[in-house]
């Protein structure tokens, strides 16, 4: 059948932009900097962030504005957890690491694991109350949850070391690591979106009653698509972790959340290849407007570096994109083989007649 | 089928329903009408259990509804539309009907992601199932165009057809012809008992149209103000001075 046939060649197709992918990386381990590197590193991260933040406010339609406590929990976990015993001694100086977190090291990949689980857990345990809510009041539980994480992680000195936070984390998020869990991320909230289940969740967005009438259970479809993003959320959150490898309670407050929002709206909201491009865009658009916040001498007079002019930059382009695009730059558009190579032929077509 | 008892229904100080009864057998063509505020959207939104009844009970196929949410009450067999169409506007024709089907779905939600076995079968059943529903209402050719472009008498099929993929055996539609012309009234009238015998459904109609009403149904309840004032045969209500003074006195 046509449509099995053309499942394979996707399939194939899938693979080999994976394989694309990971020869780029090899070849970004042995060539690129480590200023290259580590924003690469970056980037990653935030597709991450951004592809599972969209799930819950793109295409569920519910503005949650908790991701940063998820990616702060995400970031204890794991960061808890690669540390060694000795490590964990020399740091927790005013009250030692409860018993048996102290001892346990385990490998990256469990760490990141747990990170995302424990963010699960914590989507679980706070999906209850917030989806008895909807619209503006879930915006402001949602808001809460970075203050409470971040007030537990200062008192909870036995657990987290309270401000000190945690130093001398091991820097063992690498190309792979980053890289791998934006694919596996992208890769599993497309297939959901793509499936029944997406599309049961596209109908609560668009109108919450008419999809009860029809037998969705909203509250189940709303909590899945809320504890899975609190799990990458989480992992993403140890990724990060161990890319910066100091971590503090007020790393992470709401100005990440309201990056991660920008770059939704902008990518187009309910797209995941919106949110992919437009994560790329924004740690790209962030290193070279790092120009703007350092000193410069223009025609013998000194500016001196303004720190968060970025932000103003940032703004004023969401603020053109709300304007001018309303629909961010690719509205509910997704990426598909089909539509490049509609793309490609329309092109060689044009080339091939000389109009181009 | 439906047996409604003694439903009681206020809104702060007004009384939207009084001691409603009303029970539906089997195969049953049952209309619902009544002046503008009546009471009758309130009936379907106590059945559909988007609406806590002050009092009185609803039970359906021999369970009582007491507590249960709407998506509940459509996975035993019920199914609804709107007075104000609701639609999911960005999605498309097919897809509003596939979502229909979604609640009969056994496949859990990592079989999806995975696409196991078991959800590939469900999801292409589902795919063959919403064309053959698509065609039956005569929406084939508009299937990819999102549901929020449709002109309106097509966008009140696809919600019968959505409401249909969901696999009911009552049916309540609320006003299905209203803002339609007497052409497709009437072809609503054909397409609604063509449903009625292939889906083997119960049907419960309110409709202003009483044309349409006494065509279809063979038994009306009137409210008015929240108060049952006939119930019976069309032939026999359309006689009730209750009902022609109710009728005529909001002209
Ligand atoms: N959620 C609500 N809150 C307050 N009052 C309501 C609510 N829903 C309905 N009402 C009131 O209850 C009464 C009955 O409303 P209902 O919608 O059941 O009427 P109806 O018979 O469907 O009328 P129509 O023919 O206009 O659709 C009306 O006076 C209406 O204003
Ligand atoms: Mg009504």
């Amino acid at each position: 059948m046509f449509l099995k046939e053309s499942a394979i060649r996707n399939f194939w197709l899938n693979l080999g932009a994976l394989a694309l992918l990971a020869l780029f990386l090899w070849g970004a381990e042995h060539f690129a900097n480590e200023y290259q590197v580590r924003l690469l590193n970056n980037m990653a991260i935030f597709v991450t962030l951004a592809v599972s933040y969209n799930l819950v406010n793109g295409i569920c339609g519910q503005l949650h504005l908790g991701p940063n406590a998820f990616i702060t929990l995400g970031a204890y976990t794991a960061a808890l957890l690669t540390l060694t015993p000795q490590q964990k001694e020399l740091i927790f100086i005013l009250q030692p690491l409860v018993w048996p977190l102290s001892q346990i090291t385990l490998p990256f990949a469990l760490a990141l694991l747990c990170g995302g689980l424990v963010a699960a857990l914590f989507g679980f345990i706070t999906g209850f109350p917030v989806f008895r809510v909807r619209g503006d009041y879930l915006a402001i539980v949602t808001l809460g949850f970075g203050e409470v994480v971040r007030v537990l992680a200062n008192n909870l000195q036995s657990l987290t070391n309270g401000p000190l936070g945690l130093k001398g984390l091991k820097p063992l998020t690498n190309l792979w690591w980053s890289w791998g869990v934006a694919a596996i991320t992208i890769i599993l909230i497309r297939a959901l979106v793509n499936s029944s289940y997406g599309r049961a969740m596209m109908a609560i967005r668009d109108d919450e009653a008419a999809a009860q009438a029809i037998g969705v259970d909203t509250f189940r479809h709303l909590m899945l698509a809320y504890i899975l993003s609190a799990f990458f959320f989480g992992v993403a959150g140890g990724l990060l972790a161990h890319l910066i490898t100091t971590i503090s309670p007020t790393l992470f407050t709401f100005f990440l959340t309201f990056n991660l929002l920008i770059i939704i709206v902008v990518g187009g909201l309910g797209s995941t290849t919106g949110a992919v491009l437009s994560a790329i865009l924004f740690t790209l658009a962030g290193e070279w407007l790092r120009i703007v916040e350092e000193p410069h001498t223009l025609l013998g007079v000194t500016i001196p570096g303004i720190p968060g002019l970025r932000m103003v930059f940032f703004s004023f382009l969401l603020l053109l994109v709300i304007v001018f695009f309303r629909q961010g730059l690719l509205g509910r558009r997704e990426f598909s083989w089909q539509s490049l190579g509609r793309f490609l032929r329309r092109f060689s077509a044009k080339v091939s007649t000389g109009h181009i | 089928m439906l047996e409604i008892a003694h439903l009681g229904v206020r809104f702060g100080g007004l009384l939207a329903l009084e001691d409603f009864c009303l029970t539906v057998p089997v195969g049953g063509l049952y209309g619902l009408i009544g002046p503008n505020g009546a009471g009758k959207t309130t009936v379907f939104n106590v059945v559909s259990g988007f609406l806590q009844p002050a009092s009185g009970t609803v039970i359906f196929r021999g369970q009582n509804l007491q507590g249960l949410p709407p998506h509940a009450r459509t996975a035993l067999g019920m199914a609804r539309t709107f007075q104000n169409i609701r639609l999911f506007g960005d999605l498309t024709v097919l897809e509003n009907v596939m979502v229909g089907f979604h609640c009969r779905s056994r496949a859990a939600w990592w079989e999806a992601v995975l696409r196991l076995p078991r959800y590939g079968r469900e999801e292409k059943r589902r795919q063959l199932r919403a064309w053959e529903l698509l065609e039956e209402v005569g929406l084939r050719e508009v299937a990819w165009e999102p549901a929020g472009q449709l002109p309106y008498g097509h966008q009140r099929r696809l919600e019968i057809a959505r409401a249909l993929a969901t696999g009911p055996r009552l049916l309540l539609l609320d006003e299905p012809a209203a803002g339609l012309n007497p052409q497709e009234t009437l072809e609503l009238l054909q397409f609604l008992k063509q449903i009625q015998e292939h889906h083997q459904l119960t049907m419960l109609v309110i409709e202003h149209n009483l044309r349409l009403v006494m065509e279809l149904c063979e038994h009306l309840t009137v409210l008015d103000h929240g108060l049952t004032i006939a119930q019976g045969p069309p032939a026999e209500v359309r006689q009730d001075p209750q009902v022609i003074r109710a009728y005529l006195g909001k002209q």
